[in-house]
């Protein structure tokens, strides 16, 4: 028997259930969001890379997003892992 | 080449997604390389169960429609870094899921996962039968109640004849039982079925039972997957069913109830 339940046993009920609350809320704002008008950011990310890909050739799958959603700001992140020099060149080579 | 498991079970809210999450991260924290699919198109909740919800962009239906990577799509686990999560989508509905667009997903998965989990919806419609479609084994996740066995032995039949296995016949599908929600004192009062009458009516090798514990909606509240919490007794079960899957020779726990001590019975308190 631990002694210290007895103490413990409310608190992390409480906290769990905010936290609960809280992701619901965020989660469900942009997914409400969603259905009146269309989430832009995947075609948001979709001609960022597009754009990057004008000008260096990029290996699509090397290019990495993450987005995290919250209450009041989202940030989203994309690593684009662009070609070194000595590739570049390499390539030019090539296309020679 | 990966090791395909779907985790299904026919009949709704047993805890298939609560064991996909477990089991899954449980796996990767062995080192092994794991990723978790829902295939519960329209109906997403493993990516809230797993606590990702605020990182998803793209899903499964974007892959297949080839509107984005798999790459892109894959979220990368925060605490265990051998973790990767395939959400489902939330706005489609489950026609865009294709068995030729997931055939390519699970493909290239397998290039670089050592296990691909598919978190199967309930029933034995379209997004049932794809996600169990590909499988090498499948844990059966069945609550000791007659309607939940009863489903159970009806995807067993479906597992072994419209899996891929089946139709290719290329071997069984390998089948684990898997009990969940088990309450040892309703056992014991005799308002439950016991393990061994579902381990004798479903006939099939079991892999764990995981107790009825408070702490799986505690888990869910904060989106932590509950084999991370080390006091929960369903998530030191749901451990040890990841270590007998890996081959390790490990006794069943939690199958007695727990005989509580004096201040357990005066203050309250059930399973952690
Ligand atoms: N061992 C457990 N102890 C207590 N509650 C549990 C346990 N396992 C699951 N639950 C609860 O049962 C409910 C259903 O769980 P879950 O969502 O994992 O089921 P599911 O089979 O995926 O459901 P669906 O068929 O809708 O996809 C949830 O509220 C979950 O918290
Ligand atoms: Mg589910």
């Amino acid at each position: 028997m631990r002694w210290l339940d007895l103490f413990r046993a409310r608190k992390p009920a409480q906290a769990s259930a905010a936290s609960a609350k809280e992701r619901l809320q965020i989660v469900l704002a942009h997914e409400r969001i969603g259905r009146t008008r269309e989430d832009f950011l995947p075609k948001l990310q979709q001609e960022l890379v597009a754009v990057v890909a004008r000008y260096v050739a990029i290996d699509p799958n090397k290019v990495a997003v993450n987005l995290e959603r919250g209450g009041d700001m989202s940030t989203l992140e994309i690593e684009i892992e662009l070609p070194g020099p000595q590739a570049q060149r390499l390539e030019a080579a090539a296309s020679r | 080449m990966a090791e395909v498991i779907v985790v299904t079970s026919g009949k709704g809210g047993v805890g298939k997604t609560t064991t996909s999450a477990a089991f899954g991260t449980g796996l990767a924290q062995r080192g092994k390389r794991t990723v978790v699919i829902d295939f519960d198109v329209g109906l997403r909740n493993l990516d809230l169960i797993m606590g990702v919800e605020r990182r998803v962009v793209f899903d499964i239906i974007n892959v297949i429609q080839g509107e984005a990577k798999l790459n892109q799509a894959l979220i990368r686990d925060k605490r265990v870094d051998t973790l990767a999560i395939l959400p489902a989508s939330q706005t489609r509905d489950k026609d865009a899921l294709t068995k030729e667009g997931v055939r390519q997903i699970i493909e290239e998965l397998s290039r670089d996962f050592d296990y691909i989990i598919c978190d199967s919806p309930a029933g034995i419609e379209k997004g049932a039968m794809l996600a169990l479609y590909f499988a090498d084994q499948a844990l059966i996740v069945t609550n000791p109640e007659v309607s939940s066995v009863r489903d159970s032995d009806r995807i067993l039949g479906v597992l072994q004849s419209r899996s891929r296995r089946a139709e290719e016949k290329l071997g069984r599908v390998k089948e684990h039982l898997l009990v969940t929600r088990y309450d040892p004192a309703r056992v014991e009062r005799g308002e439950m079925l016991k393990l061994e009458d579902v381990q004798e009516i479903l006939a099939i090798p079991l892999l764990g039972v995981i107790p009825e514990s408070e702490s799986v909606l505690r888990a869910s509240n904060t989106g932590t997957p509950v084999i991370l919490d080390p006091e929960s007794v369903a998530g030191q079960a749901y451990k040890d069913a990841v270590d007998r899957f890996l081959g390790e020779k490990v006794p069943h726990r939690f199958l007695e109830p727990e005989r509580k001590g004096l201040f357990r019975r005066l203050f309250g308190g059930r399973a952690a």
